[in-house]
């Protein structure tokens, strides 16, 4: 017999009521604006509109502060919001050598030309807390120096000219890039699908995994070739204009990660690459990413897949937060019916078991009388 | 040589499109009532918001994949005098896009040009201009010199 039933409508409703409540916080402590948080937050804004894959600061401001901070809700609401919208089309790929660059350092060479330009980094900061912030100073203006205005080509382009390191990846002249948003995952895929999963993976997940193949699983020497982060202008293709319509430019992060290879049966000794592109100033998430851009290419270079890292369906799979979540978060939804009938299952064999052992136990009884 | 011309006055468009395109909203909701222009227009599709999937390049210049999406919004309009004038630009900021698609729409009018240009677009770039050459000099402040250490005697 199939009983529905319903229930807990005010309690939801009162709960809602309670998170507005509890997201509010103490009255007397003025609320966050939303230019607030997308100033000073910048970071948080960016890894939402990264993994929630939509570039826009506002509504990740948004998102962060309905979801109380917590990062991993604010990217749900993005993408749920993202479903609302309909598309106008895809845009000309970006230049990231045209990139106003704001940050760009290279790990392989230390007089690249444009230079090391640090930018607003952490790095070399002592990790020391500032009781100084926490009184609210205020900042003084940034340092500025006359900029030669040097091209800034990509660093895999010097190595290009000796021929040591493989170019930048190409698909068949056909090919039509794949699109994750509008056709379901299916195994083995090729590297732009890939990347479109990568670059809106959870950090954290990437993170581990790219740590994991520094560690000796699926280990493949990198280098940072180049991190630069910046603004790189975003151009769209409409049928009303006779040419690429100007949208405006966006922040992004690239990492050209370079990686040691002692060649094999497919391909001569060489460099090789990991490609990590994200959008907003994420430099751990595009150096992750890289990594697990070269450790998934293991079958393309004739490597043996041994770790976790190379294994295309389980890191594909399991990169996407919100799918994740949604998953892990169900378990606590209502289950009566399902775990009932668990219930009735381990207490029928609970009562076989026990019959058995009853059953045994008068035999060795019966069996000793004898 | 019409055709060259035809080709030079699309990248003049263009152009006054990507200022459009690259200002924010206040600037150019300011310059607009500054300079009185006109704001009426027939509204032939939005403003309205959708979403661009924005690509890049496997390894920076290979081939192009997806990204991920960011939010456009897109406005066309007609002026009395029967110009027809669009946008495309990132986010959400209606009113931007509704000015900007009237920009684009005077701007083809031969009589409106120079004051479009002079009042609206030249003060718009002059600022973008600054702001990008604060920003290089920002990052360019940050530049490592590298120095050889002298060790030992001479």
């Amino acid at each position: 017999m199939y009983v529905a039933v319903k229930g807990g409508e005010a309690a939801i409703a009162n709960a809602h009521a309670l998170l507005a409540d509890r997201r509010r916080g103490d009255r007397s402590v003025p609320a966050l604006r939303l230019d607030q948080i997308v100033e000073q937050l910048a970071l948080g804004v960016d890894r939402v509109m990264s993994e929630g894959s939509l570039y826009d600061r506002e509504l990740a401001a948004l998102a962060i502060v309905q979801a109380r901070g917590d990062m991993i809700e604010a990217i749900f609401l993005v993408r749920a919001y993202r479903t609302t919208l309909p598309r106008f089309g895809y845009t000309r790929a970006i230049d990231t050598g045209a990139m106003l660059v704001e940050r760009r350092v290279s790990a392989t060479y230390k007089d690249l030309p444009g230079g090391q330009l640090l930018g607003p980094t952490f790095d070399y900061t002592h990790r020391l807390l500032d009781p100084e912030l926490a009184a609210g100073g205020e900042v003084a203006e940034p340092l500025q120096r006359a900029s030669d205005a040097d091209a800034m080509p990509r660093v895999s382009a010097i190595l290009a000219r000796e021929g040591l390191i493989e170019p930048d990846g190409d698909m068949p002249q056909d090919h039509i890039p794949g699109d994750i948003t509008r056709e379901p995952l299916e195994f083995p895929m090729a590297r732009d699908i890939r990347l479109q999963a990568l670059s809106r993976g959870d950090e954290g997940f990437l993170l581990a995994l790219g740590y994991s193949t520094q560690r000796g699983y699926a280990r493949n020497h990198p280098f940072v070739g180049e991190v630069r982060i910046g603004e790189v202008e975003l151009e769209l293709d409409v049928p009303e204009l006779p040419f690429a319509v100007p949208l405006g430019s966006a922040r992004v992060t690239e990492c050209q990660m370079v990686n040691q290879f002692k060649g094999s049966t497919k391909a001569p000794p060489q460099f090789t690459r990991g490609y990590g592109l994200v959008f907003g100033q994420s430099e751990r998430k595009a150096m992750a990413m890289a990594l697990c851009d070269r450790a998934l290419r293991a079958t393309e270079f004739g490597e043996d897949v041994v770790a976790a890292a190379q294994d295309e369906e389980f890191v594909i799979s399991h990169s996407d937060n919100v799918q994740a979540t949604g998953f892990v978060e169900h378990l606590k939804l209502p289950h009566y019916v399902d775990f009932q009938a668990e219930l009735d299952l381990v207490r029928r064999m609970r009562a076989e078991h026990d019959a058995r052992e009853n059953a045994g136990k008068a035999e060795e009884k019966r069996e000793a009388a004898e | 040589m019409r055709g060259q011309e035809a080709r030079d006055q699309q990248l003049e468009r263009k152009a006054v499109m990507a200022t459009l395109a690259q200002s924010t909203g206040d600037d150019i909701v300011r310059l607009w009532n500054e300079a009185g222009l006109p704001s009426e227009a027939e509204f032939l599709r939005g403003p309205e918001t959708g979403l661009v999937t924005v690509r890049g390049r496997i390894g920076g210049g290979g081939a192009p994949f997806n990204l991920g999406e960011a939010t456009v919004t897109r406005a066309t309009v007609r002026l009395a005098s029967g110009e027809v004038g669009h946008c495309y630009v990132l986010g959400r900021d209606k009113q931007k896009a509704k000015l900007a698609a009237i920009a684009d729409a005077l701007w083809q009018d031969p009589t409106r040009r120079t004051e479009v240009e002079s009042k609206l677009i030249a003060p718009l770039q002059a600022a973008l201009a600054s702001r990008r050459e604060r920003r290089r000099a920002e990052t360019a402040a940050t530049k490592v010199d590298f120095f050889t250490m002298v060790r030992g005697e001479d």
